[in-house]
């Protein structure tokens, strides 16, 4: 059939130009030999979806490195990328096809087929180097040789390479192909045959060439008189035929009958295909799936080099040492390109290359220092260049956004990894890091945060890097929306209603939650009802996280969602422990809220809120503790007392006066099952005290008065709420003795016991009564967090020092390792200093410390450490 | 056999180099007695008549002799141990087939011993002349077209290193006493060796440095590649030794180069455990002294055979260099590392017995 056709068009000619995929020396060859061909039409491996973004080609802003994107829509994991660098070949063939005017086809297996879920060789498509497998990039430098099933590893290059006697197949290549000049395609097309006899394409390779010899005959067909056809070197036997010429083309070859059967019947999926940009990161190797180009820098550099590519690129590297202050002089770089001929010459090569160029550049630029040498290797030889495409790409509206978003925010995407200062406090840099939070929402990590280093919270340390697989990430993130803050708050939205996976949680102190951390717990609590309905899914931390993210990412129309569903969420879980997990969370973001002017009115009723569940539930919480689970409760205890302390200082104001037109529902029903439920608490207790609790709690006036600090202000601070939930549990008989120790001393460092109290406590806690271990835990959550309270109080540590000494030999050893533990966790100047008063305990007065103190001398120095304070003195 | 107790490598291995001669029919560079490729086989040996002399990376050798073909002056650096001064030794051999004009950095070295000094009882009886003058190793070189090599370089003054600079650059020793100056014939050129380990202590001036191409030469990379090392240099220098021959297993050379390769590297080879490295280099020149002295002490007072007890004596002076901290170290590697293992038991108890 060809053959007839051959018959009707005499002057046809098909010539079949084998490349090295990414091989610069293939590509400047191949643009000389189509200068040479003048082609009426260019056939190119690659999906044939895309030809009709071959035009796009004409457009200057379609810079490469780029890749061809196929991707099914609605599907977006199931991806291809056929990536070019201006150094492929076939990119080369479509800069000629687009400036000679003529029409380019590509003419590899569709994408349709290779996306295919039902493709017929699932297994080996994703093994398989050459073919487009999920996501993975195309065509290495030597995967041509990795063409074929993944079994038949069939390697033609290197067989080459061996019989010239190399044993690396990339430098053989080099030597006889890119450090030529020129590319004789008849001489590859002959060494193929002979490495491809025998061969017998089958599977996914033979369909392969079968498409693409169709393709040719539709051209042929069509009644092109010049076919170029530029693929990689293994296809040439399979397409070109007889290697001497002599015969018109197709002979030799199967006939069109057969490969239309080896086609028939391959599954089919919709695919859409994009430009989208690309590193030459990516193209490396050594940065995960790449193209398996080591060196795309250098081969940048050679194909761009006029001439003296060593001696240029010795000068470049030169440049970039004195970028970095070495200094490296003319006369270095002189004398690093004789030793970089000279070691070409001693390895028999005809010039040299990259090997001897890098041995230059240590020896003689970085004087055998291998750090430098690694930052040329990675500015230079990978290089850092990023491939941009034009705004009449298709793209899905929400990478358009982001690219305008881009484009007014000033940050310009990039391959390096580049540090980003971020004043919050300027609105530019306020917009960039909403930008960025909303993206990361979306699973785009183009920044990752860094800690600051200054410790200022207007200031955010940023890591930008733009990876190509982000269009990816884009394009499914597309299904939320067509902007990016609507898409991350539909994002978000789904998220707090637990229809989507959260991304992973960046806040740092998100908290342990979840029911495998109360392994020995017996609490009534948990395990009630309510568990169910749509907020099931997602824990309170998980929410409390997401609110966290919002204010970051300034998302006011998904804050009411999620404020919603976390409402909800607390209001149904009656598991203490998780609220007081989310708790910190939530007071963090109210303080970035301030911070960055988000009205966190909302965020401060739900904080309220959430407070008075924990005062409330506290009591059952702390009950019938085996040592562990007191433990991981005492950590929660000390993450809300920090956390409360700070709502103080920063939100007092707001918490006061809760303003009640924030969107949450249950919000206003709040205050009253407060009051209901401290009743239950203060019934629960034993001691007098919870009923001051109560009554304080139902009134709402500050009824306190051991307080020092009451600064006469209406309402009553969250932080005395929480003290008086403290104090109201810790007359309790029946808590671990960790527990009580804790709260005692947290009582004693706010002020709300005195010494004498506390020693009173304290007492009673190690009196006989209980049993040692009981009293060693006590003092361990005591004396938890430093143990300068025993330095500066002789009271206290002659009670401890009295119990310590009054027990049984047995006991001690006994309680030994627990009081171990206690005092091993002080700093080295508190054990040594608690271990001097110890011994001078019988000795030293009580009293001499406070009456030598002379007030008038002192006074200046008081008024300084105010100062310091940031109090005023006052009367 | 000669009596010389360590000959130069030039009549050490004087057939081998004949051997290349005769072969070489490549271009060989002025006043080289080889050509570049032969020097290379040389160094790295052919796996038939010609023994490697250098195991390491081909790439460092390639550099090393690209160097000198350029008349660059070849720098060669690496922590002690690392065979520095024997390639050099061998390098200067096979390119000129001489490696003794050599001058010793030291903290003493004069400006004399780079440039010339001369003989003063003729200098008094005839006065100024060049028969007066006694020429350094560096001149003589300079003069026959040979290989200068100047070992430990940031060892000397740093204002006799600078005395190098005018023969590196405008290759002449000028000398002004006679309005005269050497100039130097073709072949030659200078490798000069320095540690880095400790740098700074005169450290080369830039002026000096940009003179020179550098090569850091490595650590053995694998256990495998140090075990060959050491156990190929421990033949040869029983050989030339004349030591009684002693039965050396390679199992003792595996495990005194397991023990240093530890111990400098911090980390035991199955990567598990960390353990303290001690202040000494550890190097795999000391592996290879190590390993000799025991089986000296095992061919003249033991039984024939490398036995744990003859190392470990070595290995002890070799470790502990600090009496105080480094015997705390290799304290806690016997106790931790070497006691855990099963086929180490008579090691270690030889270990213990020495302390």
């Amino acid at each position: 059939m060809t053959r007839g056709e051959a018959v009707l068009n005499p002057h046809m000619t098909v010539s079949v130009l084998g490349v090295r995929h990414h091989g610069p020396g293939s590509a400047r060859s191949l643009k000389d030999e189509l200068e040479r061909l003048r082609p009426d039409i260019v056939l190119v491996e690659g999906p044939p979806e895309a030809d009709g973004l071959v035009e796009l080609a004409k457009d200057p802003e379609l810079e490469p490195p780029v890749a061809l994107l196929a991707h099914v829509p609605g599907e977006p994991s199931r991806a291809a990328f056929w990536p070019f660098a201006v150094f492929s070949p076939e990119w080369q063939a479509i800069r000629y096809a687009v400036e000679a005017g003529v029409p380019l086809r590509f003419c590899d297996l569709p994408a349709a087929h290779g996306l295919a879920p039902g493709a017929d060789a699932p297994a080996g498509e994703a093994d398989d180097a050459d073919a487009p497998g999920e996501r993975g990039a195309e065509e290495g430098s030597g995967g041509e040789a990795a063409d074929g099933e993944p079994a038949v590893r069939v390697d033609p290059i290197g067989a080459l390479a061996r019989a010239a006697g190399y044993d690396d197949p990339e430098r053989w290549w080099e030597d006889v192909v890119e450090h030529r000049g020129d590319t004789p395609f008849q001489v590859i097309a002959e060494a193929m045959a002979a490495v491809r006899e025998g061969h017998v394409a089958d599977g996914h390779e033979a369909r392969r060439e079968a498409f693409m010899r169709r393709t040719i005959r539709r051209a042929v067909k069509e009644g092109f008189e010049r076919i170029a056809v530029v693929c990689g070197a293994w296809h040439v036997p399979a397409l070109a035929g007889s290697p001497d010429g002599a015969a018109a083309w197709g002979a030799g070859l199967p006939s069109g009958k057969a490969d239309d059967a080896l086609l028939r019947g391959l599954p089919k999926v919709k695919v859409e295909m994009t430009w989208v940009p690309w590193t030459y990161g990516r193209l490396a190797a050594w940065s995960g799936y790449g193209a398996g180009v080591t060196s795309p820098g250098w081969y940048h550099h050679l194909f761009v080099a006029p001439d003296r590519p060593v001696e240029r690129w010795l000068t470049s590297a030169a440049g970039v040492l004195r970028e970095e202050d070495l200094p490296v002089s003319s006369a270095h770089v002189i004398e690093a390109v004789r030793l970089a001929r000279s070691l070409a010459v001693l390895r028999g090569r005809p010039l040299a290359g990259l090997a001897e160029a890098t041995e230059a550049v240590r020896a003689v630029l970085c004087e055998g220092d291998d750090l430098p040498v690694e930052l040329v290797q990675r500015r230079m030889v990978v290089g850092e260049r990023l491939g941009h495409v034009p705004d009449s790409t298709p793209m899905v509206p929400l990478q358009r956004h982001l690219r305008e978003e881009q484009r007014r925010l000033k940050l310009k995407p990039e391959a390096l990894d580049r540090e980003h200062d971020l004043d919050l406090r300027k609105p530019l840099d306020l917009e960039r890091s909403g930008l960025l939070h909303r993206l990361r929402l979306l699973g785009v990590d183009w920044g990752t945060p860094q800690t600051s280093r200054s410790k200022g919270t207007f200031r955010e340390s940023w890591t930008l890097a733009w990876r190509p697989e982000f269009d990816i990430d884009l394009i499914e993130a597309s299904a939320w929306g067509t902007t990016v803050p609507a898409a991350a708050t539909a994002r978000v939205r789904d998220m707090a209603e637990g229809r989507a996976e959260p991304v992973q949680d960046a806040s740092p102190g998100a908290g342990p939650s979840g029911p495998g951390a109360r392994g020995g717990r017996r609490n009534g609590h948990t395990g009630t009802g309510g568990r169910g309905g749509t907020a099931s899914a997602v824990s309170l931390a998980t929410l409390t996280g997401l609110v966290e993210r919002c204010l970051l990412a300034d998302l006011p129309d998904a804050l009411p969602y999620v404020l919603d569903a976390l409402s909800a969420r607390a209001a149904l879980d009656g598991d203490v422990t998780h609220l007081m997990a989310a708790l910190p969370a939530m007071v963090r973001a109210q303080r970035y809220g301030d911070v960055r002017g988000t009205p966190a009115a909302g965020l401060a009723t739900i904080v309220d809120a959430l407070l008075s569940r924990i005062c409330v539930g506290l009591g059952g919480a702390v009950t019938g503790l085996d040592d562990a689970a007191a433990r991981d409760l005492l950590g929660h205890v000390d993450a809300v007392h920090a956390a409360v302390a700070l709502l103080q200082d920063v939100s007092a104001p707001s918490a006061a006066a809760p303003s009640h037109d924030a969107p949450v529902a249950s919000a206003e029903a709040l205050p009253g099952e407060v009051s209901g439920a401290s009743a239950g608490t203060g019934g629960r207790g034993a001691s007098g005290v919870p009923s001051e609790v109560l009554s304080r709690q139902a009134s709402g006036v500050s009824g306190e008065t051991t307080s020092r600090d009451a600064s006469g202000e209406s309402g009553e601070t969250p932080r005395r709420r929480w003290l008086a939930a403290l104090r109201g549990v810790s007359g309790r008989a029946d808590l671990h003795g960790v527990i009580e120790g804790r709260f005692t001393r947290i009582l004693l460092d706010a002020g709300d016991l005195d010494v004498g109290q506390a020693g009173t406590l304290m007492s009673k806690a190690m009196s006989a009564g209980h049993p040692p271990a009981r009293a060693a835990s006590w003092v361990e959550g005591f004396l938890s967090g430093g143990g300068l309270l025993l330095v500066h109080d002789p009271r206290l540590l002659a009670l401890v020092d009295e119990w310590l000494t009054g027990l049984a030999p047995e006991t001690f050893v006994d309680v030994l390792p627990l009081l171990r533990r206690t005092f091993g966790a002080f700093a080295a100047p508190e054990r040594r200093s608690i271990g001097s008063r110890v011994r001078s305990l019988g000795v030293e007065d009580d009293d001499t410390l406070d009456e030598d103190v002379d007030e008038e001398r002192a006074a200046a120095a008081v008024r300084t450490v105010l100062a310091i304070l940031g109090r005023t003195e006052t009367a | 056999m000669t009596t010389v107790l360590r000959a130069h490598a030039e009549d050490q291995y004087a057939e081998e180099l004949a051997v290349l001669a005769k072969d070489d029919d490549r271009v060989r560079p002025p006043g080289w007695k080889l050509s570049p490729w032969a020097v290379t086989t040389y160094v790295l040996g052919d796996g038939d008549r010609i023994t490697p002399k250098y195991i390491g990376p081909r790439r460092i050798v390639e550099v090393a002799v690209a160097t000198l073909a350029t008349d660059r002056a070849l720098l060669l650096l690496g922590v002690p141990g690392t065979a520095k001064t024997w390639l050099s030794e061998h390098l200067a051999a096979a390119i000129s087939g001489d490696s003794t004009l050599l001058v010793q950095g030291t903290a003493g070295t004069a400006e004399e011993a780079v440039r010339y000094g001369w003989n003063y009882a003729r200098l008094l009886a005839e006065g100024p002349s060049r028969e007066a003058l006694t020429p350094s190793p560096v001149m003589r070189a300079m003069a026959e077209g040979r290989i200068a090599r100047v070992e430990e370089l940031t060892r000397m003054p740093s204002d006799v290193q600078d005395a190098l600079i005018t023969v590196l650059s405008e290759k002449t020793l000028p000398i002004p006493e006679l309005n005269q100056e050497v100039q130097a014939s073709r072949g030659f050129n200078v490798i000069a060796t320095a540690n880095d380990r400790d740098r700074g202590v005169n450290d080369l001036s830039s002026a000096l440095r940009r003179r020179f191409n550098t090569v850091v030469l490595p650590v053995p990379a694998t256990a495998e590649e140090e075990v060959d090392i050491v156990s190929r240099r421990v033949g040869q220098l029983g050989r030339s030794l004349e030591l009684p021959p002693a039965l050396t297993g390679l199992e003792e050379i595996r495990r005194v180069v397991t023990v240093f390769r530890e111990l400098r590297t911090g980390v035991t080879e199955d990567g598990r455990t960390k353990v303290k490295s001690p202040s000494g280099t550890l190097s795999t020149a000391e592996a290879i002294s190590v390993l000799t002295n025991g089986i000296a002490l095992a061919a003249h007072f033991g039984d024939g055979v490398l036995r744990p007890s003859d190392v470990a004596a070595g290995i002890v002076g070799a470790v502990v260099q600090d009496p105080v901290s480094d015997r705390v170290v290799w304290r806690e590697y016997l106790e931790t590392v070497v006691r855990e293992r099963q086929d180490w038991r008579d090691f270690y108890r030889a270990c213990r017995d020495e302390g």
